[in-house]
């Protein structure tokens, strides 16, 4: 045993199969890293083609109906695979125990279990495409798609499954958080980073059972017919939406709360600073969490719902603006008189606090119930998800690779060439994306593989920027492996951050502690 | 659910046996979180529709068999008081006696699906299909009776689904009990099963007024 608890986690039992087996959540951290990044580059070819195809009006490479389908491909991979379990299931896996001072979450077979199944949902997902392929979006719309494609089937039973790992992941941190803290770790102790992945968990564990038995009533509709969301047969359309987005809106929130985590860590440990408002931000996490379950309605302003519901909706959205705002005049302050550094991983939060601004007060537009029955399914609301999905939880998991990747390999990339995808992410995410605001403003709407010649130079500048987008996430890929091959040993701590896992070893040893660690401050004890 | 030690040592990551059954039984009652809102979509969708089609319901309900539907209830309840004597008797080291209680346990799941095999069997029958398939148009005074039966099938379909892994979950943990691996400090496994089983219980104790004696 002594031998075993000096080898690190990557070198602790050897072979693809001690992988495929391993019940260590660094690695199955890890493994959901790989899975993920593979789905992502799919999401992000699918996304290039669409760009290219609006460059110009009418029709240049893809017909109408292939591009229905490349644009739910991409719509369905990046939410359902990509950024719904990105932080949560990959960095949260890897840093949550180790933020805590324990040697594993509370249940690592049930952890890895949970990895195959989400292989297995993707599987089943991808297999949509074999089956005629679907074209609904990633919404699934009824009436629309009982009718359509048979894939469909696949494609919500796909996400189904993948609905019950992200269940067992909130689940399983959970109990991590109650129940394996290290002795003096407080929750008021706890690192930023795990108030948010613990909020996440909550909505995780609260709302995906209700997609859960959506998207089985979705199957059941399609397959015995049962008519909840078929008028013919005395059922409402409009109950799927509902049904639909109780769960998805508090997605949107498992989306970006474990970013907002992450950007909390960044900013405390480049400005060398005690974080400003520890108690707000982290009950602000739980207040975003709460909130996130009253607002679902505000997808549906124009869905014929009472106008009452509208506005009550309308204001309860306009809420969540709240506890958002404190967290960023938070990370502000901890920045004021710090002393910053602005190293590649601090580049991307700052890079986040400037796009999400942008994407959460263009969502104080569209919860305004008057602006929204201007801007709705126009491509104002996409400008304004990818400003937030992107440009918020993007950004988060970029700077947290990038923060982490010391960790995880002990080894250093090269961070000049890390400063330019920055440079080539950041301004080509602007360039994408802010023409998008103006054509929705103009009334071009969303979802079209068509548009009328006025909107054509605002989607030639928007698919120029892809390709710098496009750009940027291929040399991250280079600056990664380059690292993993030749990066200079990185040492326990090289971003001088506080938190527990820079008092270990990079990479960390299997077991994480040789000795349990004893807490007697705060997780950011700066002077 | 995932009790990570066998025999009577604990993981590497918990301080002792009593911690990592105190973490495993608080999974547990998250995990019946999960199954009460992923049944509550139901429950919503009943709701809605009762208050639309009220009607509806009321002929739906002449349709079931209360006596059948009474039947399982006390086949369930008593079924919940066998497991909660297995894990009892565990807990008091007498394993043949929880083995008994288990296997009784068992057997009323098998009872209650045979009972509701003959019901969905006579629904068939009568052409009671849910929605699309609803063929016996001609005898109903209310249209949208098929609806009825689409709550009606999806809810006891679903709940039967439940029965059917609860089953399955006893039967396990009855094989771990003949291998000796439970004891009166050592029972996580029979718990958790035993708290998955109270649920689908509990959730046909709300089931049978909804649907059986709506009115």
């Amino acid at each position: 045993m002594a031998h075993e608890h000096s080898t690190d986690y990557l070198h602790h039992g050897k072979g693809l199969w001690s992988w495929l087996t391993t019940l260590d959540h660094k690695r199955i951290g890890l493994m959901y890293m790989i899975a993920i990044l593979t789905f992502f580059f799919f999401g992000g070819i699918f996304a290039l083609l669409i760009r290219l195809e609006l460059m110009h009006p009418g029709t240049q490479f893809m017909s109408p109906t292939v591009y229905n389908q490349v644009m739910t491909l991409h719509g369905t991979m990046m939410v359902f695979m990509v950024i719904i379990p990105g932080i949560p299931a990959f960095l949260g896996n890897f840093v949550l125990p180790i933020h805590l001072g324990a040697k594993d979450v509370a249940f690592p077979r049930l952890n890895l279990f949970s990895w195959y199944i989400f292989i297995a949902g993707a599987l089943i997902a991808a297999s949509a495409v074999v089956f005629g392929g679907v074209d609904t979006g990633w919404t699934f719309y009824t009436p629309y798609s009982i009718q359509t494609y048979k894939g469909t089937v696949f494609m919500v039973l796909g996400a189904f499954v993948m609905g019950f790992s992200s269940i067992l992941t909130g689940l399983n941190f959970i109990v991590t958080v109650h129940k394996l803290r290290a002795p003096g770790m407080t929750m008021n102790r706890v690192p930023l980073f795990i108030w948010s992945i613990y909020s996440t968990a909550i909505i995780q564990v609260l709302a995906t059972p209700v997609l859960a038995i959506t998207l089985l009533l979705l199957v059941m509709e399609r397959t015995l017919g049962i008519g909840f969301f078929d008028a013919s047969l005395g059922g409402d359309p409009v109950l799927f939406q509902h049904f639909f987005w109780f769960y998805s809106h508090p997605a949107v929130y498992i989306m970006i709360l474990p970013a907002m985590g992450i950007i909390s860590e960044l900013v405390v440990t480049f400005s060398r600073k005690v974080v400003f408002g520890y108690t707000a931000i982290a009950y602000s996490s739980i207040g975003i969490a709460a909130v996130s379950f009253l607002v679902w309605g505000h997808h549906m302003f124009v869905s014929g719902q009472s106008e009452f519901a509208g506005k009550i909706f309308s204001f309860i959205t306009m809420l969540v603006g709240v506890p958002t705002a404190i967290k960023m005049f938070n990370w502000v302050s901890t920045m004021y008189k710090g002393s910053i550094r602005m190293d590649s991983p601090m580049l991307f939060a700052v890079g986040f606090m400037f796009l999400f601004a942008i994407g959460g007060v263009t969502g104080i537009f569209l919860a305004t119930l008057s602006i929204d029955v201007h801007l709705h399914d126009t491509y104002f609301v996409v400008a304004h998800f990818h400003y937030v999905m992107v440009g918020g939880t993007l950004m988060a998991l970029m700077g947290g690779i990038y923060y982490w990747f010391p960790k995880m390999f002990g080894k250093m990339f090269n961070e000049t060439l890390a400063r330019i995808t920055f440079a080539l992410i950041f301004l080509g995410f602007n360039i994408t994306f802010f023409p998008q605001f103006i054509a929705g403003v103009q009334g071009m709407p969303r979802r079209y593989q068509d548009y009328i010649p006025e909107y054509e130079w605002l989607n030639r500048i928007s698919t120029i920027g892809s390709w710098l987008i496009g750009a940027g996430f291929l040399l991250v890929l280079y600056v990664l492996i380059q690292g993993l091959r030749k990066g200079k040993p990185a040492g326990p701590n090289p971003w001088g951050a506080k938190t527990l896992e820079w008092t270990i070893p990079s990479p960390p040893p299997h077991e994480n502690f040789t000795t349990t660690p004893v807490v007697s401050g705060g997780p950011y004890e700066y002077r | 659910m995932s009790t990570v030690s066998s025999g009577h040592t604990h993981a590497h990551h918990f301080e002792s046996s009593q911690h990592e059954h105190k973490a495993g039984i608080h999974g547990v009652w998250l995990f019946l979180v999960t199954e009460i809102l992923m049944f509550s979509g139901l429950f919503v969708a009943y709701a809605i529709f009762k208050g639309v089609y009220p009607e509806v319901f009321h002929e739906g309900h002449r349709y079931l068999d209360w006596r059948l539907g009474a039947l399982n209830t006390v086949i369930l309840l008593f079924s919940s008081l066998t497991m909660a004597l297995s894990i009892h008797y565990i807990r008091v080291n007498k394993p043949k006696a929880a083995m008994i209680n288990l296997l009784i346990t068992i057997a009323c799941g098998l009872g209650f699906m045979i009972v509701k095999y003959i019901e969905y069997n006579a629904k068939f029958h009568h052409g009671l299909y849910p929605g699309h398939f609803f063929t016996a148009h001609e005898h109903i005074e209310h249209k949208n009776l098929a609806l009825f039966f689409s709550l009606y099938f999806c809810m006891t379909g679903l709940h039967g689904i439940h029965v059917l892994t609860g089953m399955g979950l006893i039967g396990w943990v009855a094989i771990r009990l003949k291998k000796g691996e439970f004891g009166p400090h050592h029972y996580t496994a029979v718990e958790g099963v035993g708290l998955f089983w109270h649920l689908v219980d509990l959730i046909w104790i709300y089931l049978f007024p909804l649907l059986y004696l709506v009115s």
